[in-house]
């Protein structure tokens, strides 16, 4: 194992919820002298002014009724939240964002975890399929937007493939049917990011002790058996953060979702985030764009911390 | 599991196949790309006459040069600035076990929930006060404040398991805590500045909303956004459009297979867990 390895597990250790007050405190300052408290400043500064403030003022805004260019602005309650409520596209957008979220979790995840398991083999081609795999997740997404936006035209290539093979009955108006269209987003973006958490899942996999898998093989273990009680433990911490960034990446999705359909057809496929760009920059609707993320923040904030409490005592039981 | 059975040869067989169909979007990109805008055979048919002409014309026709130019600018200040800053504050978060540490670290966690959509509008209010809009800079100072709370995340978690004993010695040897981070600290963390600016290279130069915003109507655009209102003007030519893609996705891509062992461990090394 490379120093490289073994110091990135150390900050498997370390970056566990674990323990903030360690007794042994007095002693860093004694040994190291005191670190300045200022080297926090720089990064507190641009924080602040960047996402802290502004999500604050962002909160309060949601409230009222500005319109982000006038003077005035009164304070409504929870009148646009109540607005959204009763709007049916902003109803729709809060849907569609909540399955798009979960899809793109379930399906990026066991893609990933399959493709980890698979090139974690003996497999001659196992360091080019890697590269292979992770390829479309450096693309910038505006381009795998319009790739598969071209792929998926009614004659495009996944119909000419499909109608080769003789399936001319699974072909479909891809992003021209409002039943489908929201899944071939969903599809597009697992594809671009399954090799994203196949290289976490493969750097969990490292850790997996070969041994003990070689012992619950020769007591009779069979693969899901081995998997589920050598394998899984040990990648605990890698599900942490591939559910964590999946989710807050699904319920954050924009560019995809812009590029291929702009929301439609109609407002099949509109997410929070096209909603909040369509109402404060196109319709010039502010604060009900904000409301709106406020909403998507309390998900996000409910979502993660779910999961995170979740897999936590998981992660801590390793 | 130590041998090649017949066995594992299934499973190659499986897993280049999965490889093979994940790959082919991007084989259909380049082949387009390369082909005759008369060229009425499937995009999936290997290109028979190779053209560059669709190149050269999506190149002047979005203005790519300017926005590789823009891309790049925005990318290197905006990574060096995070790396800079974030590390600099991870070190006392690491070290200092006081309470005022602790709630510190807490509130750049609070970064990472916060969906940056409930940020977006005021702070593009204060963007357009301060007269920025438009201006390269604002994308600077946004990445720079963004990427704070994960790359301190990460920074933090690392310096953590860092043992005491080379800031120690280096102290006995009567480096002060400026220059224990600056010659011990730094260079022992290389593997999570490697992830960090990987990570936040990524993010930022494949961003498209944020400069969508704070660039649009101006003459300066990065290189998503180009690419958006290029596609949006020439949508049904789409070997032009690819060429286009090709050529954006190529600075990183080439870095990519350049580097790929390296991004993929320090990538991994960092997010795993």
């Amino acid at each position: 194992m490379s120093s490289a390895d073994s110091q990135s597990l150390a900050v498997a250790e370390a970056a566990a919820p674990v323990p903030l007050a360690r007794p042994r405190g007095a002693r860093i300052s004694a040994r190291i002298g005191a670190v300045p408290w200022w080297f926090v400043l720089p990064a507190l500064a641009f924080y602040v002014f960047v996402v802290l403030w502004p999500s604050i003022e962002g909160a309060g805004f949601a409230f009222t009724n500005w319109d982000g260019l006038s003077a005035t602005k009164d304070f409504v309650g929870f009148a646009q939240f109540q607005r959204l409520l009763t709007d049916p596209a902003g109803v729709g957008a809060v849907v569609h964002t909540l399955l798009i979220a979960l899809s793109i979790t379930i399906v990026q995840n066991l893609v990933g975890l399959l493709l980890a398991l698979g090139v974690h083999t003996k497999i001659k081609s196992r360091n080019v399929l890697r590269v292979a795999l992770f390829t479309p997740a450096v693309i910038t997404p505006v381009a795998t937007g319009y790739l598969w936006k071209y792929l998926m035209t009614p004659d495009g290539a996944i119909n000419q493939i499909l109608g080769f093979f003789g399936l001319t009955a699974l072909q479909h108006d891809w992003l021209g049917d409002a039943n489908i269209a929201l899944w071939s987003i969903v599809a597009t973006v697992v594809w671009q990011f399954a090799g994203y958490s196949m290289v976490i899942f493969l750097a969990g996999l490292q850790g997996v002790p070969e041994d003990v898998l070689e012992a619950s093989r020769l007591d009779g273990a069979g693969p899901f058996r081995r998997f589920w009680y050598v394998v899984r433990p040990e990648l605990a911490p890698a599900i942490t953060i591939n559910l964590m960034l999946s989710i807050i990446g699904g319920l954050k999705l924009f560019d995809q979702v812009w590029v291929m359909t702009s929301g439609g057809p109609g407002t099949s496929t509109d997410t929070m985030s096209t909603l909040i760009y369509k109402n404060a920059f196109q319709f010039g609707d502010f604060s009900y764009g904000i409301a709106m993320a406020l909403v998507l923040a309390v998900f996000v904030a409910i979502l993660s911390s779910a999961q995170y409490k979740l897999l936590g005592r998981q992660g801590g039981s390793k | 599991m130590n041998r090649y059975t017949w066995r594992t040869f299934v499973l190659e067989a499986v897993m280049v196949l999965v490889g093979v169909v994940f790959f082919l979007p991007v084989y259909v990109l380049i082949n387009l790309a390369l082909k005759k805008p008369d060229d009425q055979s499937s995009p999936l048919a290997p290109v028979t006459s190779i053209t560059l002409q669709n190149f050269s014309d999506a190149w002047g026709q979005a203005n790519l040069g300017q926005a590789l130019l823009t891309s790049a600018f925005v990318t290197v200040f905006s990574v060096a600035i995070i790396v800079a800053i974030s590390a600099l504050a991870a070190y006392p978060l690491a070290r200092v076990t006081k309470r005022w540490s602790r709630w510190l670290f807490f509130v750049f966690m609070i970064g990472l929930l916060l969906p940056f959509q409930l940020a977006l509008i005021p702070l593009y209010t204060t963007i357009r006060d301060l007269g920025l809009l438009g201006n390269p800079v604002s994308l600077v100072l946004y990445y720079a404040g963004l990427q704070v709370p994960f790359s301190v995340f990460l920074y933090t978690g690392f310096i953590r398991a860092v043992p005491l004993d080379y800031e120690e010695a280096a102290s006995i040897d009567g480096a002060g805590p400026m220059r224990s981070f600056f010659s011990v600290i730094f260079p022992l963390v290389r593997p999570i500045t490697g992830t960090v600016v990987i990570l936040n290279v990524l993010h930022v130069w494949n961003d498209f909303l944020t400069p969508l915003l704070y660039l649009s109507g101006s003459s300066q655009q990065t290189v998503p956004v180009a690419l958006f209102s290029f596609v949006s003007q020439y949508v049904s030519q789409w070997n032009l459009v690819f060429a286009g893609l090709v050529i954006t996705i190529a600075p990183i891509l080439i870095a990519y297979f350049a580097m790929q062992k390296t991004i993929i461990k320090g990538f991994a090394s960092g997010l795993k867990g």
